[in-house]
């Protein structure tokens, strides 16, 4: 299992640099315009979804009035906290994705090929999702969450073996196949609200957009290229050790 | 040699080599789909700043 031991630890110290990273500009960009997104919640017409979610039993934190809330971390430094943990431990689960996926293509040989397969990963995870279903705010309306995972996952999947038949298999036909595969998921359309009506100014929403797209580009590129660095300097310390027993 | 790859500093056969990488993966993907997409409560709750800011559909 060392090769799998290899692949963990490049991941893990890929995803606890690229993970702190994020949670270091999601408090500064995102989180603030989350907290201002709350604020409009039960204010407004646009905002059904979070008395349904209630009885549902998952919804967050300050309803806790309303009863039948789960637990939630509290505001200020416990959020803060969850929202790392959460950052460090996903990017653990992206950075394993990433090397694993790249093992497949021979393996990043270096720093600057792991910048190209974040910008990938970032294509992948964040701008082809992101056309269909832009980042949303607190007391925006939105479709059923089960049909806005469902498309997600698959345009996520749809994408990545279209870019990666676009790079990987030289043939037009199959670059042809990976473009209608880039495109399908948007053709078909991401499930959209009856109505769009919120009382989330437009301005809030837009530097909200902005904000996400631009921290997930400086993620994925910060988690490619370590992983990248990681795993050259580890192939060759394990190649000069081998020789040296050879 | 008895049909082993070298990859990634270390010497396999290509069969423990998918499995592996598989494994590795399907761990990577457990762990997003856990924090990012589960119905749990608790994890939704824990997760939610970091869902919103990752344009996870989220609520």
């Amino acid at each position: 299992m060392t090769l799998f031991r290899n692949v963990v630890f490049v991941a893990a110290l890929a995803g606890l640099v690229a993970g702190l990273f994020m949670a270091a500009m999601q408090a500064y960009a995102t989180v603030p315009l989350i907290i201002q997104a709350e604020s409009f919640e039960g204010a407004g017409d646009g905002h059904h979804h979070h008395g349904e979610e209630a009885a549902e039993g998952h919804s967050h934190g300050e309803e806790a009035a309303e009863g039948e809330e789960g637990w939630a971390p509290a505001d200020g430094f416990e959020r803060f906290f969850y929202t790392s943990m959460a950052n460090i431990v996903t990017a653990i689960g992206f950075g394993l994705v990433l090397v694993v996926v790249s093992e497949f293509a021979g393996g990043i040989a270096g720093w600057r090929q792991g910048l190209f397969w974040g910008l990938a990963g970032f294509a992948v995870f964040t701008l082809a999702p992101g056309l269909g279903l832009p980042p949303e705010l607190p007391a925006m309306p939105a479709a059923d969450l089960g049909a806005r995972q469902t498309w997600w996952l698959a345009t996520v999947a749809a994408t990545g073996v279209g870019l990666a038949l676009i790079v990987f298999r030289r043939t037009p036909a199959l670059a042809a196949l990976g473009l209608v595969l880039i495109a399908a998921p948007h053709i078909v359309g991401a499930p959209q609200p009856a109505s769009f009506e919120t009382p989330v100014p437009a301005a809030l929403h837009h530097d909200f957009v902005v904000a996400v797209t631009v921290t997930n580009l400086l993620f994925w590129a910060v988690l490619g290229t370590v992983a990248g660095a990681l795993r050259a300097r580890f192939a060759d310390e394990a190649d000069a050790a081998q020789k040296s027993f050879a | 040699m008895n049909g082993s790859i070298r990859t990634f500093g270390t010497d396999v056969s290509a069969q423990s080599r998918l499995m592996q990488l598989a494994l590795a993966g399907l761990l990577g993907l457990f762990v997003i789909g856990f924090v990012g997409f589960s119905h749990v409560e608790a994890a939704h709750n824990a997760g939610h700043d970091y869902r919103h800011s990752m344009a996870f559909p989220c609520h």
